[in-house]
């Protein structure tokens, strides 16, 4: 189509279309802002968490200090004459676990990326529920309000940990009733999101793509969407029962003859806090699998593009997600161990864990495999990608001896398991997230980020979360439990790997400083960066990227439905000029 | 380019798009009551005694609740059958008839709800009271949002059946599965609660 053509029907889809700034930017129901929307929140939500943790951080390495600067902000309950109150320590420590991975990375991997990606690649005009998307969006962020509100309850934010493990939470502050109203409301849109995904997947594919035609990324997407729509459930049933022991004075999960300050609780009794813990669980454990699938999905991606060959086992990588995702379901009371469930449960547990680690093995070696011969091009979403995989891998094989009931007596709730599911979300899920806005980010505003800034961020941020990860394990194996105010100031075991804390602190600090060049590469390359001629700027065989102009047309994303020919990864394509061959050619170009 | 397979089914799945969405969200709704249910076992088992049901609740109430969802499910199927066979006004009927017998399970739950607490009987009281009002709860708020939706489709949502009376149907269908669902969480509920 010629240029002038190209211009008069898009005026034409103008005409037609004549939006509201309300309509067109804030309820939107186009799959595509909506995802950008959901971006947008999340990175917020990710810096606001990451901020608590920051706060947390002095406390740990300079106990008893006033914070500077920041301390005297704070309210007086928070922190008297500066120095971190131990209540508000534990409301930090609660409120940075649920803000990460319920309004941070999930709503960035699922929501915005999940959103914003999978329609295009499987060529769909939007996602098949367009006002049920946005509504998900909405009450997502109405989870988020509840959530920051919660701050300004009497008695502060939740501040029974991120697993809100009864009887404490039971008895806790009102800052706990409000996140598991925010829970609800969080658990409500994911439910929503992941049927709109599900659907989206199974009925829109374009003509010609078939199942094993499809891009691994929607696969990832797709296992995470029944990931989320089975396992959240039974959270939210377990978040009903504790707001009935909260409101309505019932004893779910508070056992017969509970003592609090020296004083019997006035309860019927006969509830059990293990309950809960399954409940937790059964969703918490698939949880880890939501957050990393997605991840895998784009590095994927990344890899395939930029070493210009086809993934290395495609198949098996598509079968071990799938097996993952089934197996997840039946792992999670391996982060029970130590609650006396009895050794013949145990060993069923650690049994399915050491299973799941196969598929798990499985994907990353691919990942790996993938790179051998191809001619790598280090683009900064490749260096993101490549920087995940030995990432992940120190976060996955630290978690084996976790996932053994024996070695994860001396383990269980010290810092070596702080450092191994860090080490799987942030330097793992985290990098493979900024990977996907450096590749996506062309698609989305037609421009690309800067790659010296981009470098620059790679850099700084994977040797400061090393720094700050690193010796948690160190800590951990030491004995240092995970939950105390002082950082181990007050334990003799702790003494000789305390200075490591000072270390921590400052590479956390030094990882906001790394931050900076994203910052201003994300803001200036939206209006200052280098345009993209044409919109496949990666030179990418996937359909957003071969038939789809950068940004996608608002409201339908192709001109044409576009058909589908071939698999996702054909980079080494004899017979076509360009040296690949979109999803979207005919047999010969 | 518009949104393909919302009113006709997609050949190689055989459904159209709302009707998968519901029956996956059917599948979260089992997961919901799945984990309820199984807290019911777990805190019954290590319960070292559970009244019977019916020592406590009305299990004549109940019994006439029972017979009241199942023919309102019966209306619910006959409505869209109705559609499917183009006569709107049968259609009309039973879906109203549908709504009558959902508000007379309400309502005899109300008198249930009322006399539990005019005995003084609170979900505080014991796990077995707990586990009564939080399960039958759940399951009135669910009651409640499918006669929401009926209601809908009953009074001004009926439009759409002169504009569109294929994907009117549809929602109908896609309504009434839900609404199978409902009478068959009560299906489970009463058993477990009542006579057990």
């Amino acid at each position: 189509m010629s240029h002038s053509a190209d211009a008069v029907s898009h005026a034409d889809a103008h005409a037609h279309h004549e939006e509201s700034f309300w309509r067109k930017y804030v309820f939107s129901i186009d799959h595509k802002v909506i995802g950008i929307q959901y971006a947008i929140t999340s990175l917020l939500f990710l810096f606001f968490g990451f901020c608590l943790m920051m706060l947390m951080r002095w406390q740990l390495a300079f106990p008893y200090e006033p914070i500077p600067l920041i301390g005297s902000l704070l309210s007086e309950s928070m922190a008297p004459g500066g120095i971190m109150s131990p209540e508000f320590y534990n409301s930090l420590g609660a409120m940075h676990g649920t803000i990460m991975v319920f309004l941070g990375v999930v709503p960035l991997a699922v929501g915005a990326f999940g959103n914003f990606v999978v329609p295009l690649q499987i060529g769909a005009p939007d996602m098949a529920f367009p006002k049920l998307n946005m509504s998900s969006y909405w009450v997502y962020a109405a989870g988020g309000v509840v959530m920051l509100a919660s701050f300004f309850a009497p008695g502060g934010a939740a501040n029974s940990g991120w697993t809100s493990y009864p009887p404490l939470s039971d008895i806790a502050t009102t800052g706990q009733t409000m996140w598991l109203l925010g829970m609800v409301l969080l658990i409500t849109s994911s439910l929503l999101g992941s049927v709109n995904f599900i659907v989206t997947i199974i009925q829109l594919r374009a003509p010609g793509m078939t199942w094993m035609r499809l891009p691994f990324f929607v696969w990832a997407q797709l296992v995470t969407a029944f990931l989320l729509l089975l396992a959240f459930p039974p959270l939210e049933a377990a978040g009903v029962l504790q707001l009935m022991d909260r409101l309505a004075g019932t004893s779910f999960f508070l056992p017969t003859g509970l003592v609090v300050s020296g004083e019997a609780l006035s309860v019927s009794g006969g509830g059990s806090p293990l309950l809960w813990q399954h409940l937790f669980w059964f969703l918490a454990h698939p949880e880890v699998y939501v957050l990393i699938l997605p991840a895998m999905g784009i590095v994927a991606e990344i890899i395939a593009n930029n070493t210009r060959r086809p993934l290395f086992g495609y198949r098996s990588l598509v079968f071990s997600t799938i097996f993952l995702g089934f197996m997840s379901f039946i792992v999670w009371a391996h982060h029970m161990f130590l609650t006396g469930m009895g050794t013949s449960i145990s060993t069923f547990f650690q049994t399915t864990t050491m299973i799941i680690s196969v598929p798990s093995v499985v994907i990353l070696s691919a990942l790996f495999l993938s790179l051998w011969g191809g001619s790598i091009r280090f683009t900064t979403p490749m260096l993101f990608a490549l920087g995940f995989l030995p990432m992940f891998g120190i976060g996955g094989l630290t978690g084996l001896p976790l996932g053994l009931s024996a070695t994860d007596i001396p383990l269980h709730d010290t810092y070596y398991v702080i450092g191994h599911f860090h080490y799987v979300v942030a330097p793992g899920t985290i990098l493979a997230l900024f990977a996907g806005i450096y590749y996506w980010f062309p698609k989305a505003t037609g421009r690309k980020m800067n790659d010296r800034l981009g470098k620059l961020h790679f850099w700084g941020t994977i040797t400061f979360m090393n720094v700050i990860f690193m010796p948690m394990f160190i800590q951990g194996l030491a004995g240092v439990s995970r939950r105390l105010y002082d950082g181990g100031a007050q334990y003799a075991h702790a003494a000789p790997v305390l200075e490591w804390n000072v270390v921590m602190s400052i590479g956390a600090w030094a990882l906001a400083i790394a931050q900076i060049p994203f910052f201003i590469n994300f803001f200036r390359s939206m209006f200052k960066g280098e345009k993209v001629k044409d919109g496949n700027t990666w030179e990418a065989t996937t359909l957003e990227w071969s038939a789809a102009p950068s940004p996608p047309i608002a409201h339908g994303n192709f001109e044409t439905v576009p058909s589908v020919y071939r698999g996702p990864y054909e980079y080494s394509a004899p017979g076509f000029p360009q040296g690949y061959a979109p999803q979207n050619a005919p047999e010969k170009a | 380019m518009d949104i393909p397979y919302t009113v006709d089914a997609r050949p190689d799945t055989g459904m159209y798009n709302a009707k998968l969405g519901i029956w996956l969200f059917l599948a979260s709704e089992v997961m919901l009551f799945g984990a309820l249910f199984s807290s019911y076992i777990l805190l019954r088992v290590a319960a070292p005694e559970w009244p019977r049901g019916a020592s406590i609740l009305s299990v004549p109430l109940a019994t006439l609740n029972t017979m009241l969802l199942i023919s309102s499910s019966v209306t619910m199927v006959m409505s869209w059958a109705s559609l499917k066979m183009k006569k709107f006004g049968a259609y009309r009927v039973y879906l109203g008839l549908t709504l009558l017998f959902g508000l007379g399970f309400l309502i005899v739950k109300s008198f249930e709800y009322g006399a539990k607490f005019s005995h003084h009987l609170y979900p505080g009281d014991s796990t077995f009271m707990a586990i009564y009002f939080t399960l039958t709860g759940l399951h009135v708020l669910h009651v409640l949002g499918g006669m929401i939706v009926n209601a809908y489709l009953w009074g001004p949502g009926a439009k759409m059946w002169k504009t569109a009376p294929e994907q009117f149907t549809n929602r109908v269908e896609v309504a009434g599965l839900y609404w199978h669902f409902v009478d068959l969480v009560w299906i489970f509920l009463f058993p477990v609660l009542y006579l057990l």
